[in-house]
């Protein structure tokens, strides 16, 4: 840090041995941008997606490399992930924000549709039999739920570390510092689904490396019920190379609305239906 | 009259589906060599739970054919640390459970190991059965029925465990295929009565079953039957 604001003050030395030095250059750092960051006020986000007003923007950030976010949405929030580099994977946990024992749970969101695959208009299922969240959009169809994330284990093997702070921190490390932002424990995290690196099952139910789908990728959820989402951005366990690739992801959210029966996704299937109408039912009944 | 007799009563509660009088049943016996230090039978419809010792081998016997034991596994010093079904699928490459498989935690540690199974391929993509998913998989008119997470939730809280500790499981003698589709279903099981599937603790393991109950689709060939738990010990 201090060698960059030598380059910065063009001085050897910063000398803050008052408080008043040290209160001027640290408010002096308050300008500088990084290329991963939250944007505050989120209006002034510099990648708004099409077609969204910035008036009902809730939430922009850019997650590094390795990093994470956590955040806690309305009901009816619509969040957009986007992987400009195509070496984005985000891997994603959902939890009903106001009773947390309701979950992700990957088993029912592959058994219930029929179909093991994550893309536009699948349902991210609780074990409640209620509807977290609906990938309404999907220009990727590249994505995973058999795998999960890296455990600290499989990184260190893989890598030779997975700590946060270390250069290739595991998904797990990382669910774990979001997760505990919200009073849940590494036992709270159930198997996660990720985005943007593929994987396919072969005949012999043999992993078949997929990746990415390129620059540009973009999902878009709506968020059922008011959810905590924890986003853990780190390469998937079986990318192929060598090394520690993780490209930017960047989240937005905004203001929307919940799926009901007038959207074609509330009927595309009976166990859609009924899933759709647990929640809403779970919802109202409590007056949410 | 007998105490037994004493208690046989009439009660109104809806009907508690088991296998139909007649159905073959075969008991079976420990799929590997040693002492058998725990020998039980699991009703059908019913949760089981024990502590395993590390180095000890874990008989699941079908008795009746068919019959999905849905498993759930835990370190018993922390349970914090349990099974997962991406870490086991993602460190073996392959979406299901065969011998060799090693079953592991969250933290990526070996649990417990498949050493001898007589069932083509064993299943831990399919999750367990809940009242709630029901209503979306069947209907609202099943809410009532009984299910896997209700046996699950009734064993964890002996051991001071809730909702939070359940986690995507494993099911033995079920059979869920993926196409090449993406298209993942359970379908008719492979199995048949004794059929066996044997699995040693890595280490000190607590092991949750539950006897599913669920009759709405072919995971119990829509006949629960019983099984048996054999721990043997080298």
């Amino acid at each position: 840090m201090s060698e960059r604001y030598d380059e910065a003050d063009g001085a050897a030395e910063r000398v803050l041995a008052d408080v008043g030095a040290a209160r001027a250059d640290a408010r002096a750092q308050g300008s500088l941008a990084s290329d991963w960051m939250p944007y505050l006020p989120v209006a002034e986000t510099p990648f708004l997606p099409d077609d969204v007003d910035p008036g009902s923007l809730t939430w922009a950030e850019t997650v590094a490399p390795g990093g994470y976010t956590h955040l806690r949405v309305a009901r009816g929030t619509r969040i957009r992930f986007d992987d400009p580099t195509g070496d984005a994977c985000a891997h994603l946990l959902l939890f009903n924000a106001l009773e947390p024992g309701e979950r992700l749970n990957v088993a029912d969101t592959q058994k219930i549709p029929w179909q093991a695959y994550l893309g536009e208009g699948h349902p991210l299922l609780s074990g409640d039999g209620r509807v977290l969240a609906t990938i309404t959009t999907d220009n990727s169809g590249h994505h995973d739920a058999f795998c999960g994330t890296s455990s600290d284990a499989w990184n260190v093997r893989r890598y030779g570390d997975a700590a946060p702070e270390g250069p290739s921190p595991s998904g797990h490390a990382l669910f774990v510092l979001g997760g505990a932002k919200h009073g849940l424990a590494s036992r709270d995290l159930p198997p996660s689904i990720s985005l943007f690196q593929g994987v396919r099952v072969g005949d012999d139910g043999g992993f078949l490396w997929e990746g990415s789908s390129g620059p540009g990728g973009a999902v878009e959820l709506r968020a059922e019920l008011a959810l905590i989402v924890l986003v853990a951005n780190v390469p998937h366990p079986l990318d192929p190379r060598h090394d520690y690739v993780s490209g930017p992801l960047r989240v937005h959210a905004w203001r929307d609305r919940v799926t009901d029966p007038t959207d074609g996704l509330f009927s595309r299937s009976p166990e859609l239906r009924r899933a759709y109408l647990n929640t809403i039912a779970y919802a109202e009944v409590a007056g949410q | 009259m007998s105490s037994d007799e004493a208690m046989m009563i009439t009660t109104t509660v809806p009907a508690r589906p088991v296998y139909a009088p007649g159905s073959p049943l075969d008991w079976g016996t420990p799929l590997v060599g040693g002492a058998i230090v725990r020998d039980e039978r699991v009703a059908p419809r019913a949760p089981w739970s024990a502590i395993i010792a590390a180095g000890d081998v874990l008989t699941i016997v079908d008795v009746g054919g068919n019959q999905s034991a849905d498993c759930l596994i835990f370190d018993s010093h922390d349970t914090g640390e349990r099974y997962s079904v991406p870490d086991t699928l993602t460190w073996q490459g392959n979406a299901y459970v065969r011998e060799g498989t090693v079953l592991r935690s969250n933290l990526g540690g070996a649990l417990m190991t498949v050493v001898a199974n007589e069932v083509e391929r064993q299943d831990t993509i399919g999750g367990a059965c809940s009242k709630e998913s029901n209503t979306l998989r069947y209907g609202h008119h099943t809410a009532y029925q009984h299910a896997c997470r209700e046996n699950f939730l009734s064993e964890a809280a002996r051991y001071g465990m809730g909702a939070r500790d359940l986690v995507s499981n494993l099911n033995w003698f079920m059979n869920v295929p993926v196409e090449s589709d993406g298209a993942l279903g359970i379908v008719d099981g492979m199995s048949a009565p004794g059929r066996r599937v044997a699995l040693r603790a890595d280490r000190d393991v607590l092991v949750i079953v539950s006897n599913c109950p669920q009759m709405n689709n072919p995971c119990n060939d829509f006949n629960c039957t019983p099984l048996r738990m054999i721990v043997t010990r080298a």
